[in-house]
């Protein structure tokens, strides 16, 4: 991990481990999983992307769209081996994924999707 | 000492190709953003050394890369391509029916050449956006998506692309794929077709004042009233600032293609590429062939020396040609099969600078003193 936690000033949240795609990790100048705090308590989609993008402005409409906030089509989420992809961006994530990102046990996953050919 | 650079914008990534003015011997940087497609690198005639670079990918979309030092280090500026505005309209879906605009990318990207921190880019949905403050924020010029005729716009297979852009001052011309080229003399506020004498046999009015297929538009600063035009079919030509055209076409094997070049130094010298039609994106025969005409049209002679002579089926995207300013003008152009020809003498003879690039999407040049 390379990331040490939250901006400073940032409002005290979970932090959360999240794994990017390669793509986004060189464009964001990480390597390997990178740390973000959330500034609210709960854990939703849009937190963790708000947190992502705090962090990494560059990152700003790499995984979704800037005016509408819509995931990209071929952006994925998913954490403890669910697809989290199509929640709906304001709900909270089941209480067991949650639990396992806030103790720290599992990353959120951004993925690109798989293209073959 | 003279340094000659090449951005080569690929299917897979940008390179910077650099040589002295003798431009026999090349080195090849790169690819910088490997994976990504660069539909169009270019530097400030302002400042060489100020490159911006269009990034893109189908999963991440739309990247600004800015280089300050010549394309050694790159950094990722402002992305931020809406449309302004609350409610965008629309434009024609291929289907006919309107279709609200949608930002897809970035095809070319056209710097000031007077000040290096101000640049326009020309976007798919048909859009015209300005950075004046080095590609950190962007503003859409909406006089042109506003005019009458932008509803009536449907993309062609390539998509709804504003793919060239001329500045000349306070007065500028932009071309779309499939709606036509279009004027501005108020510096991009208002903005009227002018296509009047294209002529296109794939829209149900082979005249109708929008709706062509232009691929590209080039002109020679000595001469802005001047254009020459690839469309999709028919090389056409303008000596009043796009009011009329007519075509120039006369002995060229075909008139299809994509790229078209203006001689640094002659401006009735001018290159294309012919390609063998709309449906067989590859040239004649098999040989790749340069054509130049050196009276500004309808008189062209085929270029050979140097370049393919059987078994070539490549193609020549529309951004993928360019000249240098060396008093012996050169000319280069890359091909989807990942060659970048290079010619020191106007185009007399050729050689690959590189031959196995990913699919070349564009090809600028700069001279450095």
């Amino acid at each position: 991990m390379t990331s040490p936690g939250a901006a400073p000033g940032a409002a005290p949240g979970p932090q959360v481990r999240v794994v990017l795609p390669a793509h986004l990790r060189n464009l964001a100048g990480v390597h390997g999983e990178v740390l973000v705090r959330l500034t609210v308590p709960v854990l939703t989609q849009r937190a963790v992307l708000d947190a992502i993008e705090s962090r990494f402005p560059m990152l700003g409409g790499t995984i979704r769209d800037r005016r509408t906030g819509k995931r990209r089509a071929f952006i994925r989420f998913y954490a403890c081996e669910q697809d989290l992809s199509n929640e709906p961006p304001d709900a909270p994530l089941p209480d067991a994924v949650a639990a396992a990102i806030v103790a720290g046990t599992e990353p959120f996953l951004v993925v690109g999707a798989m293209a073959g050919g | 000492m003279t340094q000659v650079r090449v951005l080569a914008g690929t299917r897979k990534g940008a390179f910077v190709l650099s040589s002295d003015g003798k431009r026999d011997k090349w080195s090849v940087s790169g690819p910088h953003f490997g994976g990504w497609e660069v539909y169009h690198m270019k530097g400030s005639p302002a400042d060489p050394d100020r490159l911006y670079a269009s990034q893109n990918t189908g999963w991440f979309g739309q990247l600004i890369q800015r280089s300050d030092d010549g394309g050694t280090s790159w950094q990722p500026v402002g992305n931020d391509f809406g449309y302004a505005g609350g409610d965008p309209g629309t434009h024609l879906w291929y289907d006919g029916t309107p279709r609200p605009w949608e930002f897809k990318r970035i095809w070319h990207l056209e710097p000031s050449p007077d000040d290096p921190d101000t640049v326009y880019a020309g976007g798919e949905d048909a859009a015209l956006y300005k950075s004046a403050d080095g590609g950190l924020t962007w503003t859409e010029l909406t006089g042109l998506r506003v005019q009458p005729s932008a509803p009536g716009w449907q993309p062609g297979a390539g998509g709804l692309c504003l793919h060239t852009i001329i500045l000349q001052k306070s007065r500028m011309f932009v071309a779309i794929s499939a709606a036509g080229t279009f004027r501005s003399d108020d510096a991009g506020e208002t903005w009227r077709p002018v296509n009047r004498g294209l002529h296109s046999e794939g829209i149900p009015d082979e005249d109708a004042e929008v709706g062509h297929c232009v691929h590209h538009v080039e002109a020679h600063p000595s001469r802005p009233d001047t254009l020459f035009m690839q469309k999709h079919w028919d090389v056409m030509r303008s000596d009043d600032g796009g009011l009329s055209w007519t075509e120039v076409s006369g002995n060229l094997p075909t008139d299809f293609g994509f790229p078209i070049g203006v001689h640094a130094h002659e401006p009735d010298t001018i290159y294309v590429v012919p390609i063998t039609s709309d449906s067989l994106h590859y040239p004649p025969d098999g040989r790749l062939r340069v054509w130049r005409s050196r009276s500004g049209g309808n008189e062209w002679e085929e270029l050979s020396a140097g370049l393919p002579e059987r078994d070539c089926y490549v193609n020549v995207y529309r951004d993928a040609m360019a000249v240098d300013t060396l008093d012996s003008c050169g000319v280069y152009f890359g091909t989807t099969g990942g060659q970048v020809y290079a010619s020191a003498d106007s185009g007399d003879s050729w050689a690959p600078i590189v031959r196995d690039l990913p699919a070349v999407l564009s090809v600028e040049v700069q001279v450095l003193s």
